[in-house]
């Protein structure tokens, strides 16, 4: 039984199932690229040039520019979410995949790990993509927002993590609407993405300090007004410990899952 | 009917590809493997018989080291299952029952994918590629996306993908199950082309007479327990009369309850036909001459009266 609940073995061995899942990206790469960028794209220019002419500034800058961090952060969580949910459940449960796999030299510990990693690579692109679009708009001028790229990984690792364990107790798809309704809808709307955690109720604005969101926001946005963030090490460490939560809740669950 | 000669029982000590002794394997308050031990010799064809839920897949996930057993020890390829499960399936070929072939994926890419999980080099599986497409009957079909495969071309497939890393024990989980009679001949003659190879091959079944084929040692299963082992001319002699004499028709059962029971060794019926077993058919055959309404078929006894009379007539679900 302890064999069940122990840490995750990370191995390089991960590697050849995550090359696996991006070749079959290759192949849909185009919609694929669309599907991240176009989204995220006109909720951020409709929201931020309509609604933005009829605020002066948020934060001290145009609506638009407010946004842009938020749309980065909201756009890399939902991205990796999508990929550790409804894709990564396919493959398990739907294709069988992962039962191929592990009749091959792999551990059950190494698909999970190249599954985070997976979601975490994707949602990588879709924040590089976003960030693309900012610079070309000229709503983000700063070179610091590059390093919004250290950044955006770590948001893809968290949420990857969180929606790996999701989708180890997830009977079907309809199981996901949950964790949608439940936990990534409410993070859109407190975390800071479309306005300040600061114009919150306090009850509201304690609970958004404890979700993972906030704290991707309050690393991101900083970068793109080109400052430095405050408080890094709690913002990291946050995000670093729902993702290694998640990262263990995850394995634990699919061990017992697959081996049931 | 033409029966696979003996292979070799596996002596203590012996060289065995696979060990297992008093598997156990329990989910809630069943019992699926109850107390489970045998070994394959390399090179042999081990067949792994019983009806639906008798624990044969268990087993073989057991002795993947893809679950843990509740009691007793595996030896697989002279490592330790479960703790160097993983090491010993680098030589372990798997064809699993469901079909879980990459759907995204071109055929060649299927292979290319799956011998990337052996640590191969992409060269050296091109290099096998041309011979593995010709094994499975799929050359000039490299490029071909799998949903345009037919069921038997999937399987062959499977059967490809299993041998990607050129394994020394083959595992196969009902390798036929939902082929057409040509499709499933075409697998029987590639496992006879391994066989002939030196692999070794384990595989669960049940078809009797895929059983009687290809294994050279049969151990039929129920309830998780073994219940019978050996070559399948030796169930046969060991289990069941040589003789069966099926008997159906108007009067079946007033004739087996008096010219039947009288002749034949045992009777076992089953909705409209009765079984007839007997050392010697002629007494039988000339009573049904003579009765009138009654049909008869005469057949030496198979693996499959051996089965039915080990496990019972009633359904498994």
């Amino acid at each position: 039984m302890h064999a069940v609940y122990a840490l995750p073995r990370l191995s390089l061995r991960f590697i050849p199932v995550w090359r696996r899942n991006f070749l079959v990206w290759t192949k849909l790469a185009a919609p694929s690229v669309l599907f991240n960028l176009a989204d995220p794209t006109i909720y951020m220019l409709g929201l931020g040039y309509g609604l933005g002419a009829f605020l002066p500034e948020v934060g001290g800058v145009p609506y638009i520019a407010f946004l842009a961090a938020g749309t980065i952060c909201f756009s890399t969580m939902n991205t990796a979410t999508f990929e550790a949910l409804y894709s990564a459940f396919s493959r398990m449960h739907v294709q069988r995949t992962w039962d191929a796999i592990i009749n091959a030299p792999l551990a059950l510990d190494d698909v999970v790990l190249a599954e985070l990693v997976w979601a975490a690579s994707k949602s990588v692109l879709s924040g590089l993509a976003i960030l693309v679009v900012v610079y070309a708009l000229g709503v983000v001028t700063s070179p610091l927002a590059l390093a919004t790229l250290l950044v955006v990984p770590l948001i893809g690792l968290c949420f990857g993590a969180l929606g790996l364990a999701i989708s180890a107790l997830a009977p079907s798809y309809d199981f996901f609407s949950y964790y949608f309704t439940l936990v990534i809808t409410p993070m859109a709307m407190l975390c800071g993405v479309f306005f300040p955690l600061e114009q919150l109720p306090q009850p509201l604005r304690i609970v958004a300090e404890i979700l993972p969101l906030s704290h991707a926001v309050a690393l991101v946005r900083p970068l793109t007004f080109g400052a430095l963030p405050q408080e890094v090490l709690l913002h990291v460490a946050v995000l670093l410990a729902y993702g290694v939560a998640g990262f263990y809740a995850a394995t634990v669950l699919f061990r017992r899952r697959l081996a049931s | 009917m033409e029966l696979t000669p003996p292979g070799p029982p596996v002596q203590e000590g012996q060289d065995a590809v696979l060990r297992a002794r008093g598997l156990r394997k329990r989910y809630g308050d069943l019992e699926v493997v109850a107390g489970v031990s045998f070994a394959i010799a390399r090179g042999e064809c081990f067949g792994l018989l019983g009806p639906n839920g008798a624990g044969k897949t268990t087993t073989l996930r057991l002795c993947l080291g893809l679950i843990a057993p509740d009691g007793g020890e595996i030896e697989l390829l002279g490592e330790p299952v479960p703790p160097r499960a993983r090491v010993a399936r680098r030589a372990v070929g798997v064809v699993p029952q469901m079909d879980n072939l990459d759907p995204d994926f071109t055929v060649a890419e299927n292979l290319l994918v799956y011998g990337r999980y052996f640590g191969l080099e992409d060269a050296t599986i091109r290099t096998r590629l041309p011979e593995l497409l010709d094994f499975a009957g799929l050359a000039g079909r490299a490029s071909s996306r799998i949903q345009t495969l037919s069921g038997g071309m999937r399987r062959r497939l499977l059967l490809a993908r299993a041998l990607v890393n050129d394994p020394e024990l083959v595992f196969m989980d009902e390798p036929t199950t939902g082929l057409d009679p040509q499709a499933r001949h075409v697998i029987w003659d590639r496992l006879k082309q391994l066989l002939a190879r030196g692999k070794t091959i384990l595989l669960t079944t049940h078809f009797m007479e895929e059983a009687e084929r290809l294994c050279d040692r049969i151990a039929i299963m129920d309830r998780g327990r073994f219940i019978a082992e050996g070559t399948p001319r030796e169930l046969i002699a060991r289990h069941v009369e040589p003789h069966v004499v099926e008997v159906h028709g108007d009067g079946l059962g007033e004739w087996s309850a008096v010219e039947g029971a009288r002749l034949a060794a045992r009777i076992e019926r089953s909705g409209e036909t009765a079984f007839s077993y007997a050392a010697d058919a002629a007494p039988l055959v000339a009573s049904l001459d003579r009765a009138a309404g009654l049909r008869y078929l005469h057949r030496p006894a198979s693996l499959e009266d051996v089965f039915l009379k080990l496990t019972g007539r009633e359904l498994r679900d």
